[in-house]
């Protein structure tokens, strides 16, 4: 008996003691942002000693569940809209909200010659099908049809679209050959070699903001806050900029 | 005539038989349980396939590597169980086989609807009849069906005592009615005795003995002391002999044993059995 | 962009003519599956089955590939000038066949097993050749397996989401369903119509199986 009472007086110290030394914080990552997410948390930890336990989805099925009370404590969105309204809606932390990746939109086939560097091929138009992501659901989908405009050929091209739920389909769509070209983020096709592709210029269509927002979940949290902070600092930039996105 | 061969193995039993009948009136496959008459049947059929020969009048049903499967030969089954069709009403089951030999519910259909006692029960579906009624359906099945050759496994088998009495008549009918050859399996005395024009014993898969009825006119105690001898000559003890009295099944088992043992040791004939 | 009625006829096109090839595919396999004793009968079986283990984006992206450009499968489609059936209604029929068969064969084998030798060797006694046996004894017999297999086809077809997901493309009047509008308005926070579409799919749904299983219980009586 004293044996026993000894080890909860033991482990009730250690339960007690534990959160101050390293603390986990939950968060959200809209998938696209998965391999900079993964480095990310890694040199977090390095520097804090915090664990950041990271889930990855789409955006919208995040926020699904957030708003149904999912024990996320920071959000990483794919867009603004997003973490806007989990703002209005109370759901988030008021002045928490940053941008913490801008997306850059790249036209890209994975026939070698097929995209030129000024993107003509849009107006010469000798394809198939077309990928780009849902516009109804990704910020990547509103900037492709935004470029198209621009370009004056969303007309014409509409009936070659064909829409990836997520911007992850749209790209699956290209790799596949299911079609010859397309819309994709700039962070898909960084690492990938061979292939063909147009850097859509940024002022062509609306900025593609992906935001953070520190979640009312993890208002108290130590650890939560301080992975915002870590993500706005420079050695979380230089890892995003380095997987294809630009930081503001 | 029919001639047959058969030899072959089904799991861990050993079927070994040649037999000529001739192609006419009612041969019995009688034996204790186990002993091959279902098989033999079944090869008969074409609906278990050993290796042999069978021929049937002037066709040639199985010889060498050539065998006519069932659909082909025009074998009325009746099955222990009867095997009606549980979709089809009792006339849509007596139809089946009639349609497919060219044939409707005409004189003939009319008639051995009449015979069987099947008028009532036209109408009903299978799942509606008592035992005896459905044996009676699988009998107008198989023999509206045009056979070349009867088979009937057991009919009476999962039928009890009353019912019996009603069908068998039907049976016994069965030796005028039936323009095919009939082959008649049971393990019950009684029924042979009744039955059979000739009966053929069997025993772990062979062919032991082979018995003709004897003069239509013999006495029923004649008949049954006729039956009684042949099984005491293999000495058969271990059948258990069913003899009827008056028409009444009685079931002689141990005592019918101890006499026949008695019998063939001090060579007297008892004059009735209990 | 198509309307909710639009895309509600297309689901439902795509649904009936998925069960109706099930149907014709499934049947012949399933015999085949509860009477054959060959060793590798068990292999097919397994391989019909693995639809029912394998998440659906999985399944739908081997169908992508499948189904593109650089598969050997397409090659004589190629030479017709056919690039890819992804983003095709051609295409999602494919894929709905593929991902429901195991459906449709399932209920079909133990339908046509339960009905055991002895009804077929009649029969064949009765002058029924095979194929004649099969219809007009088999088929019969093994109704209610025929009424599980077509209701559970359509039924897990109008659900299907991920296959679609991965080959379909959302092309108007060709591949948007009503399983990928729903999920499209939650991504969109349109929760509002999300619920009213879910809700009249459920709807739906249970009236498709409802009558569907009356019906089978009033016509199951025995015919002339």
């Amino acid at each position: 008996m004293r044996i026993a009472a000894l080890l909860s007086v033991v482990l009730a110290l250690v339960l007690i003691t534990t959160p101050a030394l390293a603390a986990g914080v939950k968060v959200a990552v809209a998938a696209n942002f998965t391999e900079p997410a993964k480095v990310i948390a890694a040199r977090f930890k390095a520097r804090t000693g915090h664990d950041a336990t990271l889930s990855f989805g789409s955006s919208g099925q995040f926020y699904a569940q957030i708003a149904n009370g999912a024990p996320f404590e920071v959000f990483l969105s794919a867009d603004r809209e997003r973490p806007e309204k989990a703002e209005a809606e109370g759901l988030a932390v008021a002045g928490s909200r940053f941008t913490y990746a801008v997306g850059r939109l790249v036209l890209y086939s994975k026939t070698p010659g097929r995209v030129d560097a000024k993107g003509a091929v849009l107006k010469a138009g000798r394809f198939n099908k077309i990928a780009i992501a849902d516009p109804k659901t990704a910020p990547y989908g509103v900037a492709a049809v935004e470029t198209m405009r621009k370009l004056g050929v969303y007309e014409t091209l509409a009936p070659r679209l064909v829409q990836g739920a997520s911007i992850t389909q749209a790209y699956q769509f290209v790799d596949t050959g299911a079609a010859e070209l397309g819309f994709v983020a700039l962070s898909q096709v960084v690492a990938v070699k061979g292939g063909s592709r147009w850097v859509v210029p940024a002022t062509d269509h609306t900025p593609i903001d992906q935001q953070a927002v520190l979640l009312k979940t993890g208002a108290n949290s130590g650890a939560a806050r301080a992975f915002m902070s870590f993500l706005k600092g420079p050695e979380a930039r230089a890892i995003v900029r380095k997987y294809g996105y630009e930081v503001p | 005539m029919i001639e047959a061969r058969f030899e072959g193995r089904l799991g861990d039993f050993t079927l070994d038989v040649t037999l000529s009948t001739p192609a006419s009136g009612v041969t019995v496959l009688f034996g204790p349980s186990g002993c091959g008459k279902t098989t033999l049947l079944r090869c008969l059929a074409g609906l278990t396939r050993l290796s042999g020969r069978l021929r049937v009048g002037d066709e040639v049903w199985q010889e060498g590597r050539a065998f006519t499967p069932p659909h082909r030969r025009g074998v009325g089954y009746v099955f222990q169980d009867a095997a009606l069709f549980e979709h089809l009403s009792v006339r849509g089951n007596l139809l089946y086989g009639r349609k497919r030999a060219g044939l409707g519910a005409d004189a003939e259909f009319d008639r051995l609807v009449h015979l069987l006692g099947l008028e009532a029960l036209l109408e009903r579906g299978p799942g509606k009849l008592s035992g005896g009624e459905r044996q009676r359906v699988a009998i107008g099945r198989a023999l509206l069906s045009e056979p070349r050759l009867l088979l009937m496994d057991e009919p009476l088998a999962s039928v009890d005592a009353a019912r019996k009495a009603e069908v068998l008549p039907y049976i016994e009918a069965l030796r005028r009615e039936a323009r095919a050859p009939v082959f008649y399996v049971t393990h019950d005395v009684t029924e042979a005795a009744r039955v059979g024009d000739r009966i053929l014993l069997m025993r772990d898969g062979r062919l032991v003995e082979t018995a003709e009825r004897p003069e239509p006119d013999a006495a029923e105690a004649g008949e049954r002391r006729w039956l009684r001898e042949r099984l005491r000559r293999l000495g058969a003890e271990e059948l258990a002999a069913e003899l009827a009295v008056g028409g009444t099944p009685l079931t002689v088992a141990k005592l019918a044993v101890e006499a026949l043992h008695a019998e063939r040791n001090t060579n007297e004939t008892p004059e009735n059995s209990r | 962009m198509s309307s909710l009625a639009d895309i509600i006829w297309l689901t439902l096109k795509l649904a009936g003519v998925t069960t109706a090839i099930l149907l014709l595919v499934a049947t012949p396999l399933a015999w085949w599956l509860a009477r054959s004793r060959a060793w590798w009968s068990e292999v097919a079986g397994a391989l019909v089955a693995l639809p029912i283990v394998l998440p659906p984006t999985v399944l739908g992206f081997y169908l992508l590939i499948a189904l593109g450009p650089n598969s050997v499968l397409m090659a004589p489609l190629q030479a017709m000038g056919v690039r890819t059936l992804a983003f095709t209604f051609e295409g999602l029929v494919i894929g709905s066949v593929v991902y429901s068969l195991p459906f449709a064969v399932q209920p079909l084998r133990n339908a046509f097993q339960a009905i055991g030798e002895r009804p077929l060797e009649a029969a064949a006694t009765l002058r029924a050749a095979p194929l004649d046996a099969f219809l007009s004894v088999a088929v019969p017999l093994a109704r209610p397996g025929f009424v599980v297999a077509a209701v559970l086809a359509f039924a897990h077809t109008v659900g299907e989401f991920g296959v679609v997901l991965m080959i379909g493309g959302g092309v108007p009047g060709e591949t948007e369903v009503l399983s990928i509008e729903i999920y499209k308005l939650v991504e969109a926070m349109d929760w509002g119509r999300a619920h009213l579409i879910a809700g009249g799919l459920l709807a739906f749904a249970f009236a498709v199986l409802l009558s569907l299983l009356l019906f089978d219980r009033r016509t199951g009586r025995p015919r002339p």
